[in-house]
């Protein structure tokens, strides 16, 4: 032991690190050669992915996109390996559509236009500016397609000045577009399913009546009994008064579109009126669900729980069937109640129990103290879940609230086995029935799958990037 | 400077406590507690873990529930009645082991969400004082930062200004440097001493001895649920009577 004191006389400056830390080096080393088996494994992923492509591009760059039918397509092949793609430019619009009329194509691209619009205030929520930017380039999409699917001037120009205003509406007054988001399911599914304009109106007007008699009654009754008194109001109207009044209406002031029934819809459209009502519907429900199960009400308690683990233990066609076999039982005779929106409902209440899960877990994963800070400020049960638990819980739960959604979106293809005309299943089926294309196996399966993929993996990016958005911790 | 903070209090009862017992399903946590707070005192609870105390100051704005006795804080008795419970929090201010900020709203935004939602108070309103006790607390830079950004004393300075920005009668201390680094407990304790000059109501559970000598007006010595020893600060720590409250004392004085 000699002389352990130490004194430093200057702090020392940070300096570079060493070139094998930084840049294309250190990448390379550490994420495809930091070992011999590693190194081996990248090889080997190598060449794996070039023998792929060297099989498989021939196949796709031959393919012939002309043609009538598939021996068209052997003939013009004469011999080569090669895909026929001309069955997509032959029946693409079958795929997207259905069975809609042609010349309505517009309404299915618009109303498809209109729900990016309707999304805006929560895509980017507030960055205004991107969403202006994002409806105007919608618009510029929408109008390019309406052309490109022959639609008359009319209906072009009716959705260039849609489009204009909605562009206009974002760019100055971004909370406006609210009311359009609000609006949206009943002005889709009247663009959609046509008719009479009064019928969704009456509908939406259920709502506005909900909405009233909760604010007049609601100071004397207290917020439950006046949402009790103004949800009975609402369904009293809805049953028998709604009916009356929109057909007087009508009778009036006959406005409307040709109405197009469930069964004319088919292929993607069929795909996303599902998945997308089912989606945003199934969110709000989930998230009460969530809550109900954590109460501390039994009732309430018991009720969730029962219907969560319901759902969870019933197989997806169970409920599919009951929608379109059992649900009728129970109606009155003579009752038209649509399929899809029979399908839709059920699939929706399928859906919200998986979420309701997924947001639980999110809030089982809050540290008490959330919950004691919340409560000792004086916040109210519900303003404490609006305000501090769900937008924590809901980050919390995006990745998993997301993959429920990816997982219904394509569930949606299972609506085949209860008759109706899906893109990989129905429409499949039915273009294969056909005896020019009789015979082609992978053409539709690529097409109809990278759909669904970029569908699908646009909701994945974006949730990462509502994480990354939504990260407080560092900057 | 010590005196002239203890002149500030008056006879009026803050927090009266009769009789309170509690129990956590069969074990006797807090056993016949009797206690009355006059507004303006500061009083410290100290005790080895596991003696109440931190039950003891939950209790007093219901984030725990008594099952036996009285709790009145500034003339409302705690009840079931979620009216009074309601009314009891926004009166009563509390300060957190683990600071229990917002993660997801800024600092600004932890500080105004009370005051807007509980007190009704315009936003803009509630963020001039939201920024008075940030000033206060020294740190109105930091107002549009998240909490994630802000070590860890900064953290507890912030959520000593969001319970200030309720305007409380009476505020509560949960050991609130427990969880800090010997750095930064000074700035939260001179946070807190400058609070007691102003003749805020106070009860701090903390282990701060020099805090207790400084500011309280009485300290309070826990054990088993129950209330052992009470005393000024100057007779409690130079002359205690118990003999559990003396091993206490040798224990975390003694190093």
């Amino acid at each position: 032991m000699s002389d352990i004191s130490f004194v430093r006389a200057e702090m020392l400056p940070p300096s570079e690190p060493p070139i094998s830390e930084r840049g294309a080096v250190k990448w390379l080393h550490e994420n495809l050669f930091s070992g011999w088996l590693n190194s081996i494994l990248t090889v080997l992923a190598v060449v794996s992915v070039y023998y792929l492509i060297k099989g498989g591009s021939p196949w796709v760059i031959n393919g012939v996109w002309t043609g009538d039918s598939l021996s068209d397509c052997r003939e013009a092949l004469a011999g080569e390996s090669g895909a026929c793609w001309a069955i997509l430019v032959e029946r693409w619009n079958q795929f997207l559509f259905g069975f809609y009329p042609n010349t309505e194509y517009w309404r299915p691209t618009l109303t498809f236009a209109l729900l990016f619009v309707a999304l805006a205030p929560v895509l980017y929520y507030g960055l205004n500016r991107a969403n202006a930017i994002m409806v105007g380039i919608v618009g510029g999409v929408l109008v390019l397609s309406l052309i490109a699917l022959g639609t008359d001037v009319w209906h072009i120009l009716l959705s260039v000045l849609v489009f204009a205003a909605l562009t206009a509406v974002a760019w100055l007054a971004p909370k406006k577009l609210v009311y359009m988001s609000l609006a949206f399911p009943a002005l889709g599914f009247f663009i959609l399913w046509g008719g009479s304009v009064w019928g969704p109106i009456g509908a939406m007007a259920g709502l506005g009546i909900f909405a009233v008699v909760w604010r007049l009654t609601q100071r004397v009754l207290g917020d439950v009994v006046a949402g009790g008194v103004g949800l009975i109001v609402a369904v009293v109207w809805w049953l028998w008064l709604q009916t009356v009044v929109t057909t007087a209406l009508h009778g009036l002031i006959p406005i409307g579109l040709e109405a197009v029934d469930s069964d004319q819809f088919g292929g993607f459209l069929l795909s996303f009126v599902i998945g997308v009502t089912a989606i945003s519907a199934s969110l709000p429900i989930g998230i009460v669900l969530a809550l109900g199960r954590r109460s501390d009400m039994p009732l309430v308690k018991m009720l969730c729980v029962g219907f969560i683990e319901f759902v969870r233990g019933v197989p997806l066609i169970t409920m599919l069937f009951t929608a379109s076999l059992l649900l009728q039982y129970f109606l009155p005779p003579q009752t038209n109640f649509d399929l899809v929106l029979r399908v839709i409902i059920l699939v929706t209440l399928f859906s919200a129990a998986y979420i309701a899960e997924v947001v639980r877990g999110g809030l089982a994963a809050l540290p008490r103290g959330q919950y004691e800070a919340a409560d000792a400020l004086g916040l109210d049960y519900w303003q404490a879940q609006r305000l501090i638990t769900m937008p924590q819980a809901l980050k919390i739960s995006i990745p998993g609230i997301v993959s429920s959604f990816i997982g219904l979106f394509k569930d949606t293809t299972l609506v085949a086995l209860v008759g109706l005309a899906d893109p990989l299943q129905g429409i499949r089926k039915i273009v294969l029935a056909d005896i020019d294309w009789k015979g082609i196996f992978w053409e539709p399966f690529i097409f109809v799958g990278l759909i669904f993929f970029v569908v699908c993996f646009s909701m994945s990016r974006y949730s990462m990037y509502l994480e990354r958005k939504l990260k407080t911790d560092h900057h | 400077m010590a005196n002239a903070a203890k002149m500030t209090q008056t006879d009026e009862i803050a927090i009266q406590i009769t009789g309170m017992n509690k129990w956590y399903g069969t074990f006797h946590v807090l056993r016949d507690i009797n206690m009355s707070v006059v507004r303006g005192e500061r009083i410290v609870i100290c005790g080895p873990s596991g003696s109440g105390k931190s039950t003891l100051i939950r209790c007093i704005n219901r984030l725990e529930e008594h099952q036996k006795g009285q709790i009145i804080v500034d003339g409302t008795e705690l009840t079931s009645d979620l009216k009074n419970i309601d009314k009891v929090r926004s009166e009563v201010g509390m300060v957190f082991q683990h600071f229990n900020l917002f993660p997801h709203l800024t600092i600004l935004e932890n500080c105004t969400l009370a005051p807007i939602w509980v007190r009704k108070m315009p936003k803009r309103e509630a963020e001039e004082v939201a920024m008075h006790f940030l000033t206060k607390v020294k740190i109105p830079e930091q107002a549009h930062k998240y909490p994630g950004q802000l070590s860890g004393g900064q953290q507890q300075r912030v959520a000593i200004a969001r319970s200030l920005c309720m305007k409380p009668r009476i505020m509560l201390f949960d050991e609130p440097t427990s969880a800090l680094d010997p750095e930064m407990i000074k700035e939260v304790l001179d946070t807190m001493i400058e609070l007691a000059h102003d003749g805020m109501t106070m009860l701090c559970v903390t282990h701060e001895m020099g805090f207790a000598r400084q500011v309280a007006n009485r300290v309070i010595f826990m054990d088993q649920g129950q209330v052992v020893e009470q005393n000024e600060p100057e007779q409690f720590f130079l002359n205690p009577q118990s003999e559990r409250t003396k091993l206490f004392l040798s224990q975390i004085l003694g190093h």
